[in-house]
């Protein structure tokens, strides 16, 4: 379970279709723990492109599955979560988050119910261990079973990708955007993703998932996309990464988050850290999450200080690299409420020379979710 | 007659009549990805062995290219700048970065030649 590496051998987890991407000959990097694709020989740019023309084909499975069921299913998740679960129409998913006692934000997930009394959260690898003994802690009160899955987690993302599921005979394809369920016994899919684009996300027993991916392989519109790629489709399509964009310090107010909690939740409370988020949203934000474009076609990174004319420090890159669709530059970060207006200008140092980024609306490349 | 040096680095020289033409092997441009920045150097800089003399940046990283030998930039490739992606496409040849008068042709002998370099990346 979890995320961590094990600390006596330093070692990476293999993902369980590892060889699948070695035999594409993936290059593997480090990443929350696991060893991961991170590119294939089509490169970062054309799977990018490749990705918002066709459909990519992305392994997931160092994200973790739970399952929590039981008559305190939804009440457990309304605790853990600024979310009502109970009132979730079943197949509905919900984008949320794990808050600490401050607000901040300790993980941001994908919520759906699958049925009466029971839900599927999907949570980030890097938070995976954090989340799992944040939720069996909580459950201690409620009536819920907790089970981490092991599952394969297969992401097929772009305009083409339900086309490519029903041509290769996968139900589902009839799903909502934000909705999901259980094909058959051990499956889950839901139409999401984390790319801007339209498409799916299959949690599978190991065997189905080399199966089905041979068969969606065969269809020539789609590739395998690494991790670089699934981060630079992200971060055009300007949605956090944890770790980065939102961490523990970070409240949904700052990050611009409050969209996923419904006013009557952030009214009535009841969820962990519900009173620093009122005592937040009355008190107002002092920093805001905005989307930057860097002047020119250096790229300026995660860490980077952003000052204003004067030189005075006034924010952070926490995202930022090269937008492949966008064509130039993209960065996400926070900078002082006064400057978190479209074409505001900041300054980054980098090696000594200045870069003017203006602040830019998010997304940078505008979604196409599927919305029937 | 150009003869071809190599770093421990991956950066390439292709040195004749006291200027070194440098650029980046193809097998850092392949480790680096698709290249979407060049910041090279101004001519008449004057760079010392070791110097970080160019930035490239992929689409995931910055990496630093560094003066193989002391001398004087006397050519920058603009072409290299405008269109990052020649480097991927051509690293040892139309790819090159910039152009230096050496300041001491002693400095050679410590470089790498073609086979010893293949060793080092295996």
């Amino acid at each position: 379970m979890g995320a961590e590496v094990n600390p006596e051998t330093d070692e990476l987890k293999s993902l369980p279709l590892g060889d699948l991407h070695e035999a594409a000959n993936a290059r593997f990097g480090g990443f929350a723990g696991w060893s991961m694709p991170i590119t294939y020989p089509l490169g970062v740019m054309k799977e990018h492109l490749h990705t918002r023309e066709k459909a990519g084909l992305f392994d997931i499975s160092h994200m973790q599955l739970f399952e929590i069921a039981g008559k305190g299913a939804a009440a457990l998740l309304s605790r853990a979560c600024p979310l009502y679960a109970g009132s979730l129409a079943t197949g509905q998913s919900k984008y949320t988050l794990f808050l600490n006692e401050q607000a901040g934000i300790i993980d941001d997930l994908i919520v759906t119910r699958l049925g009466d009394e029971r839900f599927m959260v999907v949570a980030n690898a890097g938070n995976a261990a954090v989340d799992e003994a944040h939720l069996r802690e909580l459950g201690k009160d409620f009536n819920a079973g907790i089970d981490a899955l092991d599952r394969v987690f297969l992401a097929i993302q772009g305009p083409q990708a339900a086309d490519v599921l029903q041509t290769a005979g996968i139900a589902g394809t009839d799903l909502e955007f934000m909705h999901g369920y259980e094909p058959q016994p051990g499956w889950f899919m839901s139409r999401s993703g984390y790319t801007g684009e339209d498409g799916f996300e299959i949690g599978l027993p190991e065997a189905d998932a080399r199966a089905l991916v041979a068969k969606l392989l065969a269809d020539d519109r789609v590739t395998w996309i690494g991790l670089a790629a699934r981060d630079s489709l992200r971060l055009e399509a300007g949605l956090c990464l944890h770790g980065q964009d939102i961490t523990p310090e970070i409240d949904p107010v700052d990050a611009g988050l409050t969209w996923a909690i419904s006013k009557q939740v952030r009214g009535q409370g009841g969820f962990i850290g519900s009173e620093a988020l009122q005592a937040k949203l009355a008190a107002g934000s002092g920093r805001k999450r905005v989307g930057l474009k860097p002047e020119g076609r250096q790229p300026v990174r995660s860490g980077a200080t952003l000052v204003d004319a004067g030189g005075n420090p006034v924010g952070i890159v926490t995202s930022g690299g090269y937008g492949p669709s966008a064509g130039h530059p993209v960065a996400i970060g926070y900078v002082e409420k006064a400057l978190a207006t479209t074409d505001s200008q900041v300054f980054a140092e980098i090696r000594g020379s200045r870069i003017a980024l203006h602040v830019h609306p998010l997304p940078f490349v505008t979604h196409r979710y599927h919305k029937g | 007659m150009a003869v071809t040096y190599f770093t421990e680095d991956h950066e390439w020289l292709r040195v004749e009549d006291g200027i070194a033409t440098v650029g980046i092997t193809d097998h850092a441009q392949d480790q680096l990805g698709d290249l979407v920045f060049v910041q090279l150097p101004e001519v008449g800089q004057t760079l010392a062995k070791g110097d970080a003399a160019v930035v490239v940046e992929s689409v995931k990283a910055a990496s630093d290219v560094y003066a193989p030998v002391d001398g004087e930039v006397t050519e920058v490739n603009e072409a290299a700048a405008s269109d990052p992606a020649l480097v991927n496409s051509s690293a040892v040849a139309d790819g090159w970065l910039w152009k230096m008068k050496l300041a001491d042709t002693n400095q050679l002998t410590g470089l790498l030649d073609e086979a010893g370099y293949k060793a080092i990346i295996g």
